[in-house]
């Protein structure tokens, strides 16, 4: 299992929500609340799931997943 | 438009077959749209469910022949090929609209349509001003100023799934060559019965129909590529699978260039954010991740997805769609909302069954 790698995140807050870019497919990825550090979230666009690497700025960072196995 | 009730009045010539029962099923229902009649020359008098099981009870209109089509504010052809363009200043005359779901206007060069049908085209001064069918190119041609467009022209269903497969990549540049392998379910060979469609030969088979010259290809390279002679090649290979309704297209894309996954993701998020009916499914995990005609049957969705091979750099562009839906009946629909200024979902919202 590799290490996630942080990759730079384009932040925005509102009143109500706190986004992020998705490292793998730059989907918007919303939080209702300020995330914590080593929280897990999932992308809705490409279903990657992404963990909190820094909260200041927001960093998201790839998760390691399980692989599946299909057509063995 | 009808003074009373300001809903869009429409008829149905060729209703028996399975696209004429898919726009019966919608626009019975459908909030805008007033159906006045549907015709058969062979069920005349005849209630809709007798050959549309599934519309007992919704409506006590009777087949009836095409003579007896009244002025309509559309008119829907689900005939034979070559029978629309034969009687095509007909209908054009009997309403504001045509929305003709043959092959029959398809191509806009009549040698073109002359190379792919074998045939002088009955009405090749219409090929021109004909509307391809297909909102998400040419949505602003379905309607003109405050007037809907004179004749639009249906989308076969595989060019369907091939063309919303490959337009983000054509737009984008990124094509070199494609291959699309297409897999459809047997209600694409119509409502008559054949030696193919008979079940013992028809269950279970995968069978491949046209591994080369399938006509449908000649309308992708009008639309995409720029004809037969500029753009990118283009083949196409279609199987038949153990399917009732569906087409799933998975074209191989050799790229211009090097391409990452983020940029197939900035290329069909530019063409799709805002089309009401195209969905992007391209997860990395899950059951659902890519998408599979079987969960869209009676949607007028079509779900498009893409992946690629890290090794060759080959794109794979995946657009599942029900073929009696969104690609042929569910389509014509979008197209009369979008022709006569109505909501562009209206009568189109089922989202599908699941499990089905």
């Amino acid at each position: 299992m590799s290490s996630p790698t942080p990759v730079a995140s384009n932040q925005s807050v509102t009143s109500q929500t706190v986004a992020s870019q998705c490292p793998e497919c730059e989907g918007a990825v919303r939080f209702d609340r300020p995330p914590l550090a080593g929280q897990v979230a999932r992308c809705t666009d490409c279903g990657v799931e992404l963990e909190v690497t820094a909260t200041s700025p927001l960093t998201l960072a790839l998760a390691p997943e399980v692989e599946e196995d299909w057509g063995e | 438009m009808s003074a009373t009730s300001g809903r869009v009045r429409v008829s149905i010539v060729g209703a028996s077959g399975y696209t004429g029962g898919e726009l019966l099923r919608l626009l019975l229902d459908h909030p805008g749209a007033e159906v006045l009649c549907a015709t058969s020359r062979s069920l005349a008098g005849q209630p809709l469910h007798r050959v549309h099981p599934n519309l007992r009870g919704r409506s006590e209109m009777l087949f009836t022949v095409p003579e007896e089509v009244p002025a309509s504010d559309a008119v829907f052809l689900c005939m034979p090929h070559g029978e629309a363009s034969r009687e095509i200043e007909r209908w054009l005359d009997r309403a504001r609209t045509v929305i003709d779901l043959s092959a029959d206007f398809r191509l806009r060069d009549a040698a073109v349509y002359r190379a792919w049908y074998e045939e002088e085209h009955p009405a090749p001064g219409r090929l021109a001003s004909a509307v391809y069918g297909l909102p998400e190119l040419h949505r602003r041609e379905m309607r003109v100023g405050a007037e809907p467009a004179r004749l639009i022209s249906g989308v076969g269903c595989n060019a369907t799934a091939m063309n919303l497969a490959l337009l983000p990549l054509a737009r984008a540049g990124l094509i070199e060559r494609a291959i699309c392998d297409i897999k459809v379910g047997s209600s694409e060979a119509g409502a008559e019965p054949s030696a193919g469609s008979h079940h013992p030969e028809r269950s279970g088979a995968v069978r491949s129909y046209a591994p080369v010259g399938h006509r449908h290809a000649a309308e992708v390279a009008q639309e995409l590529s720029g004809g037969e002679s500029g753009g990118f090649p283009l083949d196409v290979s279609i199987t038949s699978i153990e399917m009732v309704r569906g087409v799933l297209c998975t074209a191989h894309v050799i790229p211009t260039g090097r391409v990452e996954m983020k940029d197939l993701w900035r290329a069909y998020r530019g063409a799709y954010s805002g089309e009401p009916f195209v969905r992007l499914v391209a997860e990395k995990s899950g059951l659902h991740r890519l998408p599979d005609p079987k969960i869209l049957a009676g949607t007028n969705y079509a779900d498009v997805g893409f992946d690629i091979d890290p090794r060759s750099g080959r794109i794979v562009a995946l657009c599942a769609i029900d073929n009696l839906m969104k690609g042929a009946a569910g389509s014509a629909v979008q197209y009369m909302n979008v022709a006569f200024g109505l909501d562009e979902r209206a009568g189109l919202g089922f989202a599908g069954l699941h499990p089905c």
